[in-house]
């Protein structure tokens, strides 16, 4: 099993996701540059959190045309497992990759703070290590992390049960209060149509050791780990 | 030389966070008749003379398009004109 890891110019939680998946899971993982346009190696790639290309312009919007974009697209139309995390997935939408798209916090702040998850889908290659329903404590860092898709494609997300995550309480109550960042449905994270690729704000990887306040984030690696 | 001038905005129905925070303020100085704002993004393409009308007209579309708005969200409108060096 292979992590591919891209890094992209302005990437910064590509170490942190490096050390989880090299130094705790003991798997191999691999840096890829932004300009690499071959991926077959690769059994998983994560994008990872970051600022990739100083978030000019929108979030994630120049980081798509990089080379190895052309390539992940490819990847994931082949069944292939993509994580994306925080900016990662500001990319995926970007890409089209999956629906909708992240607009600056509903209150016009940086969130830098734990939050708590509820596990929407248990069954995919993401979520295998969770329980259906079960309350994740991670952290959450950014300014546009505010989901956002029209009604259709809102219901679309719910009736194909590709909603992930949702921010919810310490009981795991979907509630306005436990809404950071006023994103739709509080959806913290979105699969798309055949489940392979995965995009989420929070960072797992910055949860995935017992020394930094929670492993929640490491069922999340471990899953796809997991041969299938 | 042609001149691109391109206003890219969310589309209706969004809430603008951005332009809700700006409308704050200018009610907490006094403004409180301000009824709604829009705040956007502006950008202005040089592109080369040697472009007919439509060519250019349609180079400006694509790239509105493609990568300076995102359509999920956005919406552009730009003036192309002429100028003379």
């Amino acid at each position: 099993m292979k992590f591919g890891i891209v890094v992209f110019p302005g990437s910064n939680c590509d170490h942190d996701t490096y050390h989880v998946i090299r130094k705790v899971l003991g798997a191999d993982v691999f840096y890829i540059w932004h300009k690499e346009t071959s991926l077959r190696l690769f059994d998983a790639i994560i994008l990872p959190g970051g600022f990739s290309y100083g978030d000019y312009l929108r979030v994630g919007a120049v980081a798509r045309f990089s080379p190895v974009m052309k390539e992940i697209v490819q990847y994931a139309k082949e069944g292939g497992p993509v994580l994306g995390i925080c900016n990662g997935f500001q990319i995926l939408l970007e890409s089209g990759l999956l629906p909708g798209a992240l607009i600056p916090n509903e209150k016009m702040r940086f969130l830098c703070q734990d939050v708590h998850l509820k596990v929407i889908n248990h069954a995919t290659r993401f979520s295998k290590q969770y329980t259906e329903g079960q309350v994740l404590r991670m952290p959450i860092a950014h300014y546009s992390g505010n989901y956002f898709a029209d009604d259709d494609t809102l219901k679309r997300l719910q009736d194909q049960e590709r909603i992930a995550l949702q921010y919810c309480d310490a009981e795991g109550n979907v509630t306005a209060a436990a809404n950071p960042n006023g994103s739709k449905l509080n959806i913290a994270g979105i699969y798309n149509e055949y489940k392979n690729v995965l995009g989420m704000m929070p960072h797992p990887e910055r949860a995935a050791e017992a020394v930094l306040g929670s492993e929640d984030g490491l069922g999340m690696f471990k899953s796809l780990l997991e041969r299938n | 030389m042609w001149k691109a001038k391109i206003i890219v905005t969310y589309k209706p129905g969004i809430l603008d966070p951005e332009a809700k925070t700006i409308q704050h303020a200018l009610g907490s100085l006094g403004y409180g008749n301000i009824q709604d704002i829009t705040a956007g993004r502006f950008f202005e393409l040089s592109l080369d003379a040697g472009l007919s009308q439509a060519a250019a007209e349609a180079q400006t579309r694509e790239i509105c398009e493609k990568i300076l708005s995102n359509p999920v969200i956005q919406k552009y409108s730009y003036e192309l004109s002429e100028t003379v060096l």
